[in-house]
């Protein structure tokens, strides 16, 4: 059976994180930042990548990561969650990493897992595992073509572009051109990657790779659905106990209480699909069905916590210097990431053999 | 401290005394509880070892591999899971030894007396009396909703012993002889057709004070004991994917493709996923007591497993279509346990709506989750320093 719970040392890695993004977090930072032409928060992804390690944390020490697990990573999720940290970690220290893992690429696995270089698989943030996804042009040995929606791809110092051929190839982001594109979710830009007859080297098959790395992107995204929703219920708690209304604080109303006792119990769901799905990727025992719930889950799940939390903040949850709008912007861009509930529902169809009519 | 490999050899020791096979039902369940093998977690001589209460699994996994006769716990629910925490915590030595072996063993069922017609959700506005005579109280009352009375030996009984103080402070817990003269069973027919709940009606009834459990006018605080388990003895079940409701409807369609239809198969999924990540949120609530860190999950559980459990034998209803339309058998029966599985699905559709209302409503759960867990004001009490005897009724 799988261990849902979370370690001491998994408490403490959090405990960890959470005080690096309370220095570098703050909500009225991160709005000004969003707003800026450098979204990424580059000096609390420096903190956490170089000066923790933990962009390393799945990367076997002997390439100069940490041989951390999944249960790891999707701790430090949650917490990237919690605060909508603008940094490129779900990008780099897992999609990419995972499919450079999957080619076995020690050079660039070393730079990723140090944290002195980004990387970006491109890939749209749309894509569900095992679907299909957009490719560069090949001619004479050169890329060609323009990928669209791209996270992170601002933030990138090396591109994992898959190509006609079947294979992936690394880019230096130098060699590109990436324009940003005007994203929902503020925090994870997108981005438009233009290759025209940019180098790159051929890592290996882009399938194989694009696949683990989208379904342990699926699979942990949850635990950042997690770390958002959860900010949203003790957001909203706190707010309630506060704000009075008719001479009471309004979370003394019926109405209201059960509505929040609700949100409570569809985030101690979440939490244990997150870990459920953190640990079947760190055990490999049942991680499609694991990964597939779990998505199922979160999306709806998530987005409707913070919707909650939203209207139970009123007007003020309508401004822009709350930073309610964030978590749904986030909430919202990671029910489509990876794969919709609806495509999670579908591939676990076929699984658990409950097919379609 | 007992360990698993004290279990298992504990458990091999038992069952090459009794091998199941030539020993009686009862002796061998007797002999196991006398071993310490019946919950390891309760104290030595009272059926346990004082073990970790995740070590169970253990010796039910070597007894279960054995063939070993189990003491169907399903029989006596309100016994295991309500009946016994709180006598262990409350009760006597005398009463300890009196009943909590036949409890175990099933030889004696146990039932719940506490809603009465007036006073459900609001239990503490409770009206039914007890007055001391002697070494006897004299009890007068009626109860309702009483699950499995016509087949209980003994009940848990809440009765007003002070009606001259504010509702809480006035309730005695008491331990009730069901075959008292005076205690007059009425089934009670319900949506299903069946009696499964009853009518209790108490006419001078004699309760030896020895049979009292805790300190007069301490009932309330009794009581919590109670219900608190009640929660979670749904939340604490572990189940394989698919072994709770989604499971004939999930048989259903694998087998009837003819039943599907686009609109159904989104549903379903939709539960199917609903169904496993509150699978997952139970063990993990379980994983959480082992561990010594008990959460606030188990009325949470409740919640969730109403819900799912009604929409599910809903779906189930219309899948089935035509069928759907038809009702296995309304005669009036008095089953000795809740049988789901045994049953059809409108059966099943009908007897969930009750999964809302048992063991506290869903709205008084929803209370208790906002007030407990996320510290939200109280409901107001207009009732709080009145005299019961001065409440509105
Ligand atoms: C199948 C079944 C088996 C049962 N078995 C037993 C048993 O063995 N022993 C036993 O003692 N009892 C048993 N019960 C009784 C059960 O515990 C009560 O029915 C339950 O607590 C609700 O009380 P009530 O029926 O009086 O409803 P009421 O309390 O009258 O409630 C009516 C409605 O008002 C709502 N409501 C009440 N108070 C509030 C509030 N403060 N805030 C918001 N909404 C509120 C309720 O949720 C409900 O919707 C059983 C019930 C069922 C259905």
């Amino acid at each position: 059976m799988s261990d849902l719970l979370y370690s001491e040392e998994e408490e403490a890695l959090r405990s960890a994180v959470r005080d690096l993004l309370g220095d570098h977090c703050d909500p009225a930072g991160v709005i000004a930042r969003v707003e800026s032409d450098a979204p990424h928060d580059t000096a609390a992804w420096k903190a956490l990548a170089q000066n923790m390690g933990l962009a390393g944390l799945l990367v076997p020490e002997e390439l100069g990561g940490q041989g951390a697990t999944h249960r790891e990573v999707a701790v430090v999720l949650e917490e990237l969650g919690r605060f909508v940290a603008p940094v490129p970690y779900l990008s780099s220290a897992v999609v990419a990493t995972e499919a450079l893992l999957e080619c076995g690429d020690a050079e660039l696995l070393e730079r990723l897992a140090s944290g002195r270089a980004v990387g970006v698989l491109a890939v749209g943030l749309h894509r569900a595992p095992g679907t299909a996804f957009s490719v560069a042009r090949l001619e004479n040995g050169r890329l060609h073509g323009q990928l669209t929606g791209i996270a992170d791809a601002g933030a990138a110092d090396v591109l994992l572009v898959p190509a006609e051929d079947g294979g992936l190839y690394a880019v230096e982001a130098a060699d590109a051109a990436i324009a940003p594109q005007s994203s929902l979710d503020l925090t994870r830009p997108l981005g438009t990657v233009t290759l025209d007859g940019a180098p790159g080297r051929r890592l290996g098959e882009s399938a194989p790779a694009v696949h683990r790395a989208l379904r342990s992107a699926a699979g942990l995204l949850a635990s950042e659905q997690l770390g958002v929703a959860d900010w949203a219920l003790t957001e909203t708690v706190r707010y309630l106990k506060d704000r009075t209304q008719f001479n009471r604080p309004v979370g003394g109303f019926q109405a209201l209480k059960h509505r929040l006792a609700q949100v409570w119990l569809e985030v101690v769901n979440l939490r244990a699909a997150a870990r459920s799905s953190a640990d079947a990727l760190s055990t490999g025992e049942d991680v499609e069905v694991a990964v597939a719930v779990a998505q199922a889950y979160a999306s709806p799940a998530a987005v409707r916590i913070v919707e909650e939390a939203l209207q139970l903040h009123g007007g003020i949850g309508m401004t822009w210097e709350h930073p309610v709008h964030l978590y749904l912007k986030r909430a919202k861009a990671d029910s489509i990431a990876y794969g919709t509930a609806g495509a999670h529902r579908t591939a676990l169809a076929a699984l658990v053999d409950l097919q379609a009519p | 401290m007992t360990d698993a490999s004290e279990l298992r050899r504990r458990t091999t020791e038992l069952l090459a005394a009794h091998p199941p096979a030539t020993t009686e039902r009862l002796d061998f369940l007797r002999a196991r509880f006398d071993a310490g093998l019946a919950w390891v977690h309760y104290p030595v001589g009272l059926g346990g070892l004082d073990a970790p209460r995740a070590l169970q699994a253990v010796v039910d996994a070597e007894l279960a591999a054995a063939d070993a006769p189990d003491n169907d716990p399903r029989r006596n629910g309100i016994g295991l899971g309500m009946a016994a925490p709180t006598i262990l915590k409350y009760g006597t030595p005398e009463q300890h030894s009196r009943f909590l072996r036949p409890l175990w063993t099933g030889e004696e069922v146990w039932c719940q007396l506490f809603s009465e017609p007036g006073a459900g959700s609001d239990l503490a506005a409770l009206g039914t009396r007890a007055v001391r005579e002697g070494d006897n109280w004299i009890v007068n009352g009626q109860k309702v909703w009483t699950s499995g009375a016509h087949n209980a030996r003994w009940a848990i009984l809440i009765a007003r012993t002070d009606p001259d103080v504010p509702k809480h402070a006035g309730i005695t817990y008491f331990l009730c002889d069901m075959t008292d003269p005076g205690v007059d069973v009425r089934p009670l027919r319900q949506i299903t057709g069946e009696a499964e709940f009853n009518e209790v009606f108490l006419t001078d009834v004699r309760i030896p004070d020895a049979h009292r459990l805790g300190e007069t006018g301490d009932g309330w605080r009794v009581a919590q004991t109670t219900l608190n388990n009640e929660r979670v003895a749904i939340g604490g079940m572990r189940l394989p994917r698919e072994g709770g409701m989604i499971g004939p409807v999930a048989k259903t369609w694998r087998e009837r493709p003819e039943l599907r239809t686009h609109e159904l198969h989104q549903r379903l999924l939709k539960l199917w996923v609903e169904s496993e990540v509150s699978r997952l949120t139970a063990d993990r609530l379980r994983q959480q007591l082992s561990a010594g860190q008990p959460g606030p999950e188990g009325a949470g559980m409740k919640l969730a497993f109403a819900r799912l459990n009604q929409e599910i034998s809903g779906l189930e209803v219309e899948l089935l279509g035509p069928e759907g339309l038809l009702y296995d058998d309304w005669t009036l029966r008095r089953p000795e346990l809740v049988d789901f599985t045994g049953r059809e699905a409108g059966y099943r559709y009908l007897r969930a709506k009750g999964n809302s209302i048992e063991g506290g409503t869903s709205e008084v759960l929803l209370n208790i989750v906002a007030e407990r867990v996320l510290g939200l004001p109280a409901e107001p009490r207009t009732d709080k320093d009145v005299a019961w005897k001065d409440l509105a009724r």
